[in-house]
């Protein structure tokens, strides 16, 4: 058992560290801060910023949609409806559902909406279809944190007088650690998901700057430069790799901590 | 100011329960317009016809699913026979044997297992799975193998599930009453005795529905096994053959199939079989899970 154990663990390190090993020597400076150069799929000068870029807009967009429609739906399945009731067991329900629904279907799903009101494969889609994908992710985190407050908290506050929104205005406030930690997983899933964005959100050289146009995204540039035949671009393919896993290893440790500072601060 | 009190509060709560309606109804939404996009082949061809035909030719009219779904089945069941034992060991070892401290130092491996993206384990997977089976594995039992592979696919994505398990077996582990173990080791059977007689036989359908849940998670695996498993549209005859599963089919053909009306119906078909099959799943083993977990919480 301890050995099923090393080896789970040794597997993590080896995929680590293969990444790492493969990619450092391209790694370089100018991978995080030029766009894609002029034969850049050729093995030419360049680096992976428009990827970097469309990547951070897209998931901070997607991060304030689903922010917007999943905190106000656990607060409510939390403290509006009463305790056990058959409502909030359907919704919990419906988001373990949804959590497991595979992304290629959100991306499916996305695109044929966007066929649908007319948009093309763009930041905006792309937005739409992310925010999809983590929605479910945030709202069962968060929910799993506000199912922890301790009950007499939200008394307190209602004897006091308040209506049920101040309440949650308190609560939401004492909930902080664990919303950031819902935040940072579901940027965690989000940034790193190629499926959704393969047909949402397309693939451009530049940096967009509008929601019309298309972005490339981290994922999505790893993908293509690997299935190029020309050795140094598949090389910065395994550097772009370093960039995403250095991102998810940052939001994981981030994630971790905050979930540590919420349990300590537990009432 | 008395009044506006109320009225924020009252307008908060119909804007929140339109929202919890709108989640409800947001999985129905998914499901009915695939359904729709997925309506117009389903009228050409007989569904079964579609599901059973090994004909795959997209630009005579022929859409036969079979090799996509027997990929996919093959791939996943791979995949979840070598991500079971690790899982339900590692699982046994954390709940009953580990130390606190070793928990706790195990807790970001899993985290990291789940949070590190498809695209990075194909990379890894082309990087040392593919050549190892190509080069290593694959010699011993036929004579040419590329190594993307059916074989490669089920590893790489193992490893995606094992993380899925395990987080859902130690829950479920953790649920089996503390009287029960105690009950048995204080009759004098050994630790391994309480886990095999006690703890596995207790908790049997939890492992079961996290098998399940596990499954139609790999079965919408899209980008790690799309880049370790070929892509070629035949049936694999052995573990050495190039595989195509459906996800894989629908990322791959979603630029070229706009032209053609009668394709995007056959990938929107591929995507709602994905769906349905993936929501029966995990609605049949997310139940029993909460059931698992409803008994412990009034034990």
């Amino acid at each position: 058992m301890i050995g099923a154990a090393v080896i789970i663990m040794g597997v993590l390190i080896y995929i680590i560290g293969t990444v790492f090993y493969k990619g450092i020597p391209s790694l370089t400076w100018e991978m995080i801060t030029k766009i894609p150069g002029g034969g850049f799929y050729l093995g030419k000068e360049g680096g992976v910023l428009n990827a970097i870029a469309g990547s951070v807009f897209i998931i901070t967009g997607a991060l304030v949609i689903s922010l917007l429609i999943s905190v106000p739906l656990v607060m409510y399945i939390n403290f509006y409806l009463p305790n056990k009731s058959i409502f909030s067991s359907i919704i919990r329900f419906s988001l373990d559902i949804l959590f497991g629904v595979p992304s290629i279907v959100y991306g499916a799903f996305g695109f044929a909406l966007m066929v649908y009101m007319g948009i093309k494969a763009s930041l905006m889609g792309g937005i739409i279809t992310v925010a999809m994908l983590i929605m479910p992710i945030m709202m069962r985190s968060l929910d799993e944190v506000t199912r922890l407050l301790p009950r007499d908290l939200p008394d307190a506050l209602l004897s006091l007088g308040s209506t049920k929104y101040e309440m949650t205005k308190v609560l939401l406030r004492q909930l902080m650690p664990g919303l950031m930690t819902a935040i940072l997983l579901a940027v965690g899933r989000g940034i790193g998901d190629a499926a959704t964005v393969l047909f949402t959100a397309g693939y451009t050289d530049n940096i967009p700057s509008s929601l019309g146009q298309p972005a490339a995204t981290l994922p999505l540039s790893i993908f293509f430069q690997l299935g190029s035949p020309v050795e140094e671009v598949q090389n910065r393919a395994y550097a772009s790799a370093i960039i995403l896993t250095v991102i998810i290893l940052i939001l994981s440790f981030s994630a971790r901590y905050f979930s540590s500072k919420f349990s300590k601060n537990k009432i | 100011m008395r009044k506006i009190r109320f009225v924020k509060d009252i307008t908060a709560r119909h804007f929140m329960l339109g929202i919890a309606i709108f989640t409800i109804l947001f999985l129905l939404v998914i499901g009915f317009s695939l359904f729709f996009k997925a309506l117009p082949i389903m009228k050409e061809k007989n569904l079964w016809v579609l599901l059973t035909s090994a004909n795959w030719k997209p630009f005579k009219g022929d859409f036969g699913f079979l090799p996509y779904i027997i990929s996919t089945l093959y791939v996943s069941l791979i995949a979840i026979i070598i991500a079971l034992p690790f899982s339900i060991l590692t699982s046994i070892f954390l709940n009953s044997y580990a130390s606190r401290s070793i928990r706790r130092f195990f807790e970001p491996v899993v985290d990291l297992l789940s949070g590190i993206p498809p695209v990075i384990y194909g990379v890894w997977g082309t990087l040392t799975i593919v050549p190892l089976i190509s080069n290593k594995i694959a010699p011993k039992f036929v004579d040419f193998s590329t190594g993307y592979t059916v074989l490669a696919g089920g590893i790489v994505l193992a490893i995606m599930i094992i993380p899925l398990l395990i987080s859902i077996m130690t829950e479920v582990f953790r649920s089996i009453p503390r009287e029960m173990t105690d009950a048995s080791l204080s009759m004098g059977a050994t630790k391994w005795q309480t886990v095999k007689k006690v703890i596995l036989r207790k908790s049997f359908p939890g492992i079961i529905a996290a098998t399940v849940l596990a499954l139609s998670r790999a079965f919408g695996e899209t980008m790690a096994v799309l880049m370790v498993c070929g892509n070629i549209a035949q049936i694999p005859h052995s573990f050495f053959d190039a595989c195509y599963p459906l996800p894989a089919l629908i990322a791959n053909n979603y630029g070229e199939m706009l032209s053609m009306p009668s394709y995007e119906s056959a990938l929107m078909l591929a995507a709602f079989l994905l769906f349905i099959i993936v929501v029966l799943f995990n609605g049949i083993s997310r139940f029993t899970l909460n059931q698992i977990e409803k008994k412990y919480q009034f034990s």
